[in-house]
Order: structure tokens, then C-alpha cells, then sequence
């Protein structure tokens, strides 16, 4: 019997040891509709199976109840993580099977080598040949398919010499075998089919995530809405099915499934989704609202006049996916070194094949040695240069909370020599904290933080986090009411102030003046107390002015693109001393990217919003905070976590070293070539100098991409 | 040689036998949290069982 499940999954940048995963896993399993919850740190996420009537909403205040900030992630992503993993984990399979055939024929070659002959030798042959033969045939499919889909297409890559060096080692062993002969190059084939598997695991735990999906991921950003029927009824429609002229029937705290002119209601509109605008937008009858945006204060009756894919944030999608294009074109600095390599190689093993035939060697023998070439040059070093230098990076990179989604980021970080970053959300946090200590009391700290519990309010919001960050328990409260546009209030129950009425709300609904400012202010009253007022603002994440100023030391063209006004980031890009562009619409941003591109640069993108999507897919490279978007975190190439902005310079100076680190691979690699490939063409290499040399050349390499475990300081 | 004979199957079988010991615990889920595996063990276990099985993302159960 199976019991319908829903899956969700969360980011948690604030799990940092074994107390906070049993605080999450125990905090979560009593709750009604919760199957399991586990706490994967190294992911920094929590997976949960629940009932399918709960909400990732309700589980997210769930989570934030016991302390903790979550961010879902979105279905499409973890899906597309998921496949990654299986193409991982057969990746793994072919490795271990790599890895143990190795490890046998060596031990079997080891008495070839120290002089076992005649009828023992010719067994340790058999033997191995008996492993190599099937083992080839499994861990090889991954180099044999690629190679094979290069050569029918007529091009040449890494895969290509790979394969028709471990085929040809292989065939050759066989038949030097049968024969009776001295030298099988088995442990060679096998232990370079393992070494490079190795290389290719590395790589694929950094896969690309897929970045198709966007269209999914804006239809979770408001799966349908309420819509008005001719009989005066509402009903939930799905975003897909509703239609121009529609009515739709949006309530406060809950965004808008379509474009629209308002027909009734006054509200406020949090645009920052779309425009980056951190100021709620007044909207009343007459005015145009979008899909996307969020209802703060009460509910608006829309008359829709574009739906689905025809909205402004569907338009925004394209634009994104279009952006994401040029992208994919980039070619890694391993392709790279490889349409330089795989045609030396060959050329290599067929002078060497031709130049003994001349000499008047018989085939077989010639054939050895070109075999010996190929074995000798097998890019086993140069596989693994990239790969463990990138993976040890970004696991470096990952516990100062910086997730790289790709090895061609890393690539890419490092030619960044011009940075643009967004203003709200990126350069601040992106919601409204305190201004200075909070003016309440004791014993008015639970009752408010109860208030602010059962308000959608990002005000609210904001008050309830701080709170509960500072350690708060929430009171008890009776009769609690929201009065859309004023605020929140009830009746507390027990405790000293039992029976008083709580308010939390507008300023003036609490017995205060009106708001000085963009009403980032909330004011809350405790039964005849005085009223308190409470300030709020988007302040700058911590380290944001050091952060520039190191980018600015490394050499990078650093300015703000926005979307909001010229006052707000006016005292933003004062406090960093950057320039900003202001007021850009979605498109501006992918147009200032363009042209930045066309004049050469290649552009370091830093942003959260929609409204940086097509600029975040167009940059050379780009990076999201954890706070972001899914839109946002889909379109960047790696996520920051945390409220600190230092991570991003860390992540672009880690970058730089593993390029250097990647360098000099590189050079050890192509170094010990040039000093093997002599050897190997003049006939001197036996299958124990192969062994050797390969072994110790791909060590030197490993050891040397180990330097990188600090290159996140 | 009739020691030989008699050795090198077993290093082989036994070889083996890590081998797949190797792949069960891959499939097992066991090198998905690495370093939560090491922090798990400092929690007190106090009649509180941690969920054993998980379904992935896909939705179906992981082993067997």
C-alpha cells in the first residue's frame, strides 16, 4: 500500500553542526503530515517527504519556528540534481569496477616484472586478460560512446586517443598472450582507464545543472489565482487557464497570476520581483499591476489583460533563455588543450609506428612501440589536471558557502575583469531589518513576535525573524484578527499581561503619527502602554563596502545596475563610491551586458531578481545570492549563501588561483611527456616504466591540485 | 604452484567481494552526506529515531 508523498526540498544556509541537524530532524517529525525529514550538510539542505496538502509555505514557517531560515528549492532543480547524481553514480560504478581490476593486475604484474617466466608468466597473463577484458568493455563505455559520437561527426576530442590507445594496448595484450610473448601492457590499459575515470568523476559531481526549466519555475512563482465567475462566485483557476477579460480576485499577501488593469481596490505592490524597486507600489482602480508582483496590504479585483505566456515575466523568460545562449558556446580550457593534443598524439604513435618499419623492425614489433606511445601520452595527467583542481576548489569554495554549479564557472570567474552588480538583494539584504535595537520591552516581545507570526506583512516578516533570532518564545493569543492595511491584533492569554489587547500595524492604527518614511515603519501597542514605533530598512549585507574594494584591487571595473530609483541606490553607490545606472528595466540590464561584451570585457553579473535574469544568463559569468529567486539561482552560475557579500570576492580570488593551479598541471603533464615520449618512441618503454610513470605522473598532479584546499581563505 | 592455484582465486574473490560491498553502499545512499555522516554521531540519541529510508526526488525508494 502506498500512500500518496510529496517531496520538498530547502536550503538551509544556517545549519552549522550536529545539534542544528537533530534540532531540524526532531523539530520536524512530530508535526502532523511529515513523514521524514533529513539534514543533508553537505548540501546544506533539507529533504522532506510529507503529506501533499502541506505546503512548502507551512513547512517553511515550520522550519523558521524552530530557528532556522529556509529557502525551497525548486522542484525542477532538485529533479534535474537528481539525474545528475545517477549519471554520477554510474560514472562511480565504472570507476570501482576500474579500480579493482586495476589493483588485481598489478599484484599479477608485479611477478611479471620481478622475473616470473615461461608457463607462470603466460598464467599471470591469462589471468589478467581474464580481468582486463570485461573490465574494458564496462568502465570504457563512457570514453568509447563519446569518442565514437567525435569521430562520426568527423571531429576529434580527449576521447578519441583515450579510446584507441586502450583498445589497441588491450588487443595487442591479447595477442602477445596467446602467443606466448613478454610484454602485455593489461595494468596499463586499466589503471589509465581508472585514472581518467577518476578525473571524469570529479567533473561530473561538478556538472552543469540543467538551466532548462525556467518556465516551470515561473509558474511556481504564482500557480493560478482566484477568478471571478458570472454568478458572482470566485474559483481557483490554474495560471494556464485563465484569459484576458477575466476578473481575477487577488488577496493581500498573494501574487498576481497575470497582467491586469485594477478594477477595484487600493493596495501596495511589491515589484521587487520584477523591477528590483524595493518601495511598495501604491496601485488603485486604473492602474496596470503584473504577473509576478506581490499584494501586500488588501485585496484587488484585476481585470486581466495578458495571461501565460503572454505576461511581461513570461517575456522576461525568453529573454533569459535567449541571454543563456551564447553561454553554451564556451569551450573549457580541457577541450581546448585537447584539439591541440589528440592530433599530436596520433601523429606521434603513427611517426613512431613508421619510422621502426623503416628501420626494418617487423610490424609486431613497431606496432609495440606505437602502442607504448600511446599508452605513455594518454592524456591520464592532463584528464585529471582540471578536475581535481576544480573540485578541490570548489569544495573549499563550499564550506565558506559558496555552491559552484559547474567547472566551466570556475573557468569563467577567473577571466572576469569587470563586475556589475544589482542593488537590492544583492548589495542589500533584500528584506527590511531593524534599524538600531528594537524599543521593546520583555515582556512585549512575545506578544509581538505572535502578532507578527500571523501577518504576511514583510514587515511582519522581518519582525518575526529578528525575534525569533534573538531567542524570543512567542506568547499566547486569542481572537487574533488582520485587518488588511492596518495591521494585526489579538488578545494575549496568560502571563502577567493576560487579557490586554495587542495591536501590530500602521503607525497611525496604533496611536502614533503618521509614518516619516516608505513604510518600512510599523508601530505596535501593548494594551494601554505607550505605542512603540519600529523602523525598519534594507540595509547593505555586512562586509558589502570591503567587498568592493577588494574587487576593485584585483583589478575589476566594478558598477551598479538597478532597477530602482535614483534616490534609494543614490546612498548605496555613495557608501561603496561606485557609479550606477538606475531605473533599468530587465532589458536595459542585458543591453548595459551586451555592450560591456562588445567592447571586450567579460562580465562578472551579480543579482537576485527576475529582473536580473537575462542579464545573469548573458554575463560572462554570474553569481546569485541564496535569498534569490529561483529564477535567479537557475540563471547564475554558482549561489552565495549568508548575509555577507564577501563570499563573492572570495569565490572570484579562489577562482584565479585554481586557474593558476591549472597552469601548472598543465605544464607537469605536458613536462612529463616530453620527457616520456623519447623513451617510449626509441622502444625502451616496458609495461613496468608505463606503470610507473604514469602512476607517479597523475600523483604529482592530484598532489599539486591538494594546494587549493585553502584557496577560499 | 598448487598453493598458487589455490590463493589467487581467493584474492580474487575477495577483490570482488570488496568491490561489490563498494557498490551496495554506493547504491545504499552512504556517500550522499558525507559530512553529516560525521557530525550524526555526536547527537544523543535518546529514544528518537532518525528517518532511515528517504524517498528522492523522484519519488521512489531508494536500495532494494
Amino acid at each position: 500500500m502506498t500512500v500518496a508523498i510529496a517531496h520538498s526540498e530547502f536550503a538551509l544556509p544556517g545549519v552549522r553542526c550536529a545539534g542544528c541537524i537533530a534540532k531540524i530532524e526532531r523539530g520536524l517529525a512530530p508535526m502532523a503530515g511529515v513523514r521524514a525529514a533529513r539534514v543533508n550538510m553537505t548540501t546544506r539542505r533539507v529533504a522532506i517527504d510529507h503529506a501533499p496538502d502541506l505546503t512548502p509555505d507551512q513547512l517553511r514557517a515550520a522550519l523558521a519556528g524552530i530557528g532556522f531560515e529556509a529557502q525551497p528549492i525548486a522542484a525542477a532543480a532538485a529533479a534535474a540534481a537528481t539525474e545528475d547524481a545517477g549519471e554520477s553514480r554510474a560514472l562511480i560504478r565504472a570507476m570501482a569496477v576500474a579500480g579493482f581490476a586495476a589493483m588485481n593486475i598489478m599484484l599479477l604484474s608485479v611477478s611479471v616484472w620481478s622475473g616470473a617466466s615461461g608457463a607462470t608468466r603466460d598464467l599471470f597473463h591469462w589471468l589478467s586478460a581474464l580481468i582486463a577484458m570485461p573490465t574494458v568493455a564496462y568502465a570504457g563505455r563512457p570514453f568509447f560512446a563519446s569518442a565514437w559520437a567525435a569521430v562520426r561527426r568527423g571531429r576529434t576530442n580527449m576521447d578519441v586517443p583515450i579510446s584507441i590507445g586502450v583498445i589497441l594496448a588491450t588487443a595487442l595484450s591479447l595477442f602477445e598472450t596467446v602467443t606466448g610473448g613478454p610484454h602485455a601492457y593489461f595494468d596499463g590499459a586499466v589503471s589509465l582507464l581508472f585514472f581518467l575515470l577518476v578525473g571524469r568523476v570529479l567533473d561530473s559531481v561538478m556538472r552543469d545543472r540543467a538551466r532548462a526549466g525556467v518556465a516551470a519555475l515561473l509558474r511556481e512563482t504564482a500557480p493560478g489565482g482566484a477568478v471571478e465567475l458570472a454568478d458572482g462566485q470566485t474559483a481557483w483557476r490554474r495560471a494556464d487557464e485563465i484569459t484576458p477579460d477575466m476578473t481575477l480576485i487577488v488577496a493581500a499577501g498573494e501574487r498576481l497570476a497575470a497582467d491586469g488593469i485594477v478594477l477595484r481596490g487600493d493596495s501596495r505592490l511589491d515589484m521587487s520581483l520584477i523591477t528590483g524597486e524595493s518601495r511598495p507600489e501604491p496601485v488603485a482602480p486604473a492602474s496596470r499591476v503584473v504577473a509576478g508582483t506581490l499584494n501586500i496590504d488588501a485585496p484587488l479585483a484585476i481585470r486581466v489583460t495578458a495571461a501565460g505566456e503572454a505576461t511581461t515575466i513570461a517575456g522576461i523568460a525568453r529573454l533569459m533563455d535567449a541571454a543563456g545562449q551564447g553561454r553554451s558556446r564556451y569551450v573549457r580550457i580541457a577541450d581546448r588543450a585537447a584539439r591541440l593534443y589528440a592530433p599530436a598524439v596520433h601523429l606521434l604513435a603513427l611517426l613512431s609506428f613508421a619510422g621502426w618499419m623503416i628501420v626494418g623492425a617487423g610490424w609486431h614489433d613497431a606496432l609495440l612501440v606505437a602502442v607504448a606511445v600511446l599508452i605513455i601520452t594518454c592524456p591520464c595527467a592532463l584528464g585529471l589536471a582540471v578536475p581535481a583542481a576544480q573540485i578541490v576548489a570548489a569544495g573549499a569554495l563550499m564550506k565558506r558557502g559558496v555552491l559552484i554549479k559547474d567547472g566551466s564557472a570556475l573557468e569563467r570567474l577567473a577571466e572576469a575583469d569587470c563586475v556589475r552588480l544589482d542593488k537590492t538583494g544583492t548589495l542589500t539584504l533584500g528584506r527590511p531589518t531593524p534599524v538600531g535595537a528594537l524599543p521593546l520591552k520583555g515582556e512585549e516581545r512575545p506578544v509581538a513576535l505572535a502578532l507578527a507570526r500571523a501577518s504576511t506583512h514583510p514587515v511582519a516578516r522581518a519582525l518575526a525573524i529578528e525575534l525569533q533570532r534573538a531567542g524570543v518564545i512567542a506568547a499566547t493569543l486569542d481572537d487574533v484578527r488582520e485587518t488588511p492595511g492596518l495591521g494585526v491584533e489579538g488578545r494575549v492569554v496568560g502571563g502577567g499581561v493576560g487579557g490586554l489587547i495587542a495591536r501590530l500595524g500602521r503607525t497611525e492604527w496604533v496611536g502614533l503619527g503618521v509614518a516619516a518614511h516608505d513604510g518600512l515603519e510599523t508601530g505596535f501597542r501593548l494594551g494601554e502602554d505607550a505605542p512603540k514605533r519600529l523602523c525598519f530598512a534594507d540595509r547593505l549585507r555586512d562586509d558589502a563596502a570591503a567587498t568592493v574594494a577588494g574587487m576593485k584591487a584585483l583589478g575589476m571595473d566594478v558598477g551598479i545596475l538597478s532597477g530602482d530609483r535614483g534616490e534609494a541606490v543614490r546612498p548605496v553607490a555613495a557608501a561603496l563610491g561606485l557609479t550606477a545606472q538606475v531605473r533599468m528595466r530587465p532589458e536595459d540590464k542585458l543591453a548595459a551586458i551586451d555592450r560591456l561584451k562588445l567592447a571586450g570585457h567579460h562580465v562578472l553579473m551579480i543579482g537576485d531578481g527576475l529582473n536580473d535574469g537575462p542579464a545573469l544568463a548573458a554575463g560572462h559569468v554570474s553569481l546569485a545570492p541564496a535569498s534569490a529567486s529561483d529564477v535567479g539561482q537557475t540563471a547564475a552560475d554558482a549561489v552565495f549563501m549568508g548575509d555577507s557579500l564577501a563570499p563573492t570576492l572570495i569565490a572570484v580570488r579562489a577562482a584565479r588561483a585554481t586557474r593558476r593551479i591549472v597552469g601548472q598541471n598543465f605544464v607537469l603533464a605536458i613536462g612529463y611527456n616530453a620527457l616520456a615520449v623519447p623513451l617510449a618512441i626509441l622502444g625502451h618503454v616496458t609495461p613496468l616504466v608505463a606503470a610507473i610513470a604514469m602512476s607517479s605522473s597523475s600523483l604529482i598532479v592530484v598532489a599539486n591540485a591538494l594546494r587549493l584546499r585553502s584557496c577560499a581563505r | 604452484m598448487s598453493g598458487l592455484a589455490f590463493l589467487i582465486p581467493v584474492a580474487l574473490l575477495l577483490g570482488l567481494g570488496g568491490l561489490a560491498a563498494f557498490l551496495w553502499s554506493l547504491g545504499a545512499g552512504q556517500y550522499d552526506d558525507m559530512d553529516g555522516a560525521a557530525l550524526r554521531i555526536l547527537i544523543d540519541e535518546d529514544g528518537v529515531s532518525v528517518p532511515a529510508a528517504m524517498t528522492s526526488a523522484t519519488g521512489r525508494e531508494p536500495g532494494l
